[in-house]
């Protein structure tokens, strides 16, 4: 090959790399056969502690549900299984439909007008959202109302300052308010004044970006009843397994006025020369390898796959089995949540307000409390004092359908020993 | 009618007394193609000489308008919100975009129809 385009030695091919920045020799081990290097990734994924699904009290963010096999039966059929995201229409009909539906079901939850092809995960989708009101409304300052998931948190930051925006927290919006983003249930599973808080950005002139959970939105009011603008949120919950954080879905979805804000990917119905119904990339003159640094990000991708499997997930259940598994969350969470707070010093962090299927607790010596229940094979619930200096104490339990009555026994008379 | 001028950027604009009326070029459209959409400011809005003040969206392209002269925005093309494609059939008529309110002279640096076609010239090449 070198002799081919006119090169006489590898060292003349990389002439132009300083030999300062050259490595001399990689010092590579020997080459391993296939059943060597499965034996080795067996013995070091064995180190890893695995909690059993019915075990696992945890939540912040990222819940261990039940994943009916029909999602894996489609997101593994080749024509769907691969890394990279096929969007020329000519080649790719059943993808890009599988993103429509996506989009439709999102838009359909959320009760918005319009949803991308999905994001990354929750963090980004939730960054881009503010980027949007940032956009649209021409003002530099984000409002962060409430518990908002201490890395979404991070990530709106690190998406904020190099805009020259400037994330604040508090409840009360002004003239420079380009968003009031709010999670709802917040971080800590408590329900907030989702409609309160749209009202108050609305009387700015700036707009309401709701966080959600999308098995909640089954069971309490979605972004669009409440005239929010923007929702975004983590889509891991609909049928992808936690995989140590990833990969997972984000979505996003805005009303109409906002679509040529909205970033990424963007699937149409349209129709080809014979009048036959297609799927086709739309309004793709907002994405940045057309408007470039005026577009709104720089995304021109989505999580495809991931995006397929929350099709699914939400086609296989319906808006009835979502209904019925938040139901089941709810019940169990609450059942919980009255054994916990009977414990001798324990008691519910923030007794009056009201929860889905997470809540904190405050809780005497929590960091002990979370290693008692470890070395019973229990994942007990979340230490958030770490995020936050004034929940010292506090720990945010979650209950999910995979975890049964006999877990939850499991689970207290572990705390009553 | 007053005498049409142009910019670099291929806007033209009317002065008329203190109002001014702007719009993009025949050669601009033509070269967008099919324009599909327009993000227009608000009524009201003060603009300097050479500001971005809205976006044309074509389907091949997102180009920005830029203020030919300062002003404040008196009236925006409500008309364009419908039909976007006024700009292409009717760009120095229906497809007008803005009208602004003078503040002071206008620059010395706008084009007459003749020089703006050398602009035009060069850019198509």
């Amino acid at each position: 090959m070198l002799a081919a385009i006119g090169v006489g030695s590898m060292d003349d091919l990389l002439v132009d790399i300083p030999q300062s920045l050259r490595i001399k020799s990689l010092q590579l081990p020997a080459g391993l056969s296939e059943f060597e290097t499965m034996a080795q990734i067996g013995s070091l994924a064995a180190r890893n502690r695995v909690f059993p699904d019915r075990l696992t009290f945890r939540g912040g963010g990222v819940y261990r549900r039940f994943i009916p096999a029909a999602v894996a039966a489609v997101t593994s059929k080749p024509e769907f299984y691969t890394a990279y995201t096929p969007y020329q229409p000519e080649a790719s009909q059943g993808t890009l439909q599988a993103i429509y539906e996506f989009q439709t079901l999102i838009a359909e939850l959320t009760a918005l007008d319009v949803a991308n092809a999905s994001m990354y995960d929750g963090a980004t989708a939730l960054a881009e959202a503010a980027m949007m009101a940032h956009i649209h409304t021409g003002r530099n300052e984000v409002l962060v109302a409430g518990y908002l998931h201490p890395e979404y948190m991070e990530v709106l930051r690190s998406f904020s300052d190099g805009r020259g925006i400037k994330v604040r927290k508090g409840t009360e919006p002004n003239s420079k308010t380009a968003a009031v983003v709010f999670q709802q249930p917040d971080f800590l599973g408590l329900l907030v004044d989702a409609a309160g808080l749209t009202q108050a950005a609305h009387s700015v002139g700036a707009l309401a970006v709701a966080c959600v959970d999308p098995i909640s939105l089954a069971v309490v009011a979605p972004p669009g009843e409440y005239s929010a603008d923007i929702a975004a949120g983590e889509g891991q919950q609909l049928g992808l397994s936690p995989s140590y954080g990833g990969p997972h879905v984000g979505f996003i979805s805005c009303k109409k006025e906002l679509v040529r804000r909205l970033p990424g990917r963007l699937v149409g119905s349209s129709s080809d020369a014979q009048g036959r119904r297609g799927f086709v990339l739309t309004l793709t003159a907002r994405e940045q390898h057309i408007r470039r640094e005026r577009a709104t990000s720089n995304i021109c991708t989505n999580h495809s796959l991931c995006a397929l499997a929350a099709s699914v997930y939400m086609t296989y259940m319906g808006a009835e089995g979502l209904r019925q598994i938040a139901d089941v969350s709810f019940k169990r969470a609450h059942a919980l949540s009255e054994r916990l707070a009977a414990l001798p010093g324990w008691e519910l962090a923030f007794p009056d307000r009201h929860f889905l299927n997470e809540f904190p607790m405050r809780v005497p010596k929590a960091p002990a409390v979370v290693r008692k229940l470890a070395r019973k094979g229990i994942l007990g619930g979340l230490d958030v004092h770490r995020w936050f200096r004034e929940l010292k104490g506090v720990l945010t339990f979650t209950c999910t359908e995979v975890n049964d009555a006999r877990a939850i026994d499991e689970l207290v008379s572990v705390l009553s020993s | 009618m007053a005498e049409r001028r142009y910019t670099k950027s291929h806007e033209w604009l009317t002065v008329e007394g203190k109002s001014v009326t702007v719009g993009i070029t025949d050669f601009a459209q033509a070269q967008l193609g099919d324009v599909v959409f327009l993000e227009l400011p608000s009524p009201g809005r003060k603009l300097a000489t050479g500001e971005s003040f809205g976006v044309v969206e074509s389907v091949k392209a997102a180009s920005d308008l830029y203020a030919p002269v300062a002003g404040r925005v008196t009236a925006v093309n409500d008309k364009l919100t419908a039909h976007p494609e006024l700009v292409n059939t009717d760009p120095y008529g229906e497809g007008w975009i803005v009208k602004l309110e003078l503040s002071g002279e206008p620059p010395s640096d706008l084009l007459d129809e003749a020089d703006y076609k050398k602009v035009a010239e060069a850019s198509a090449n």
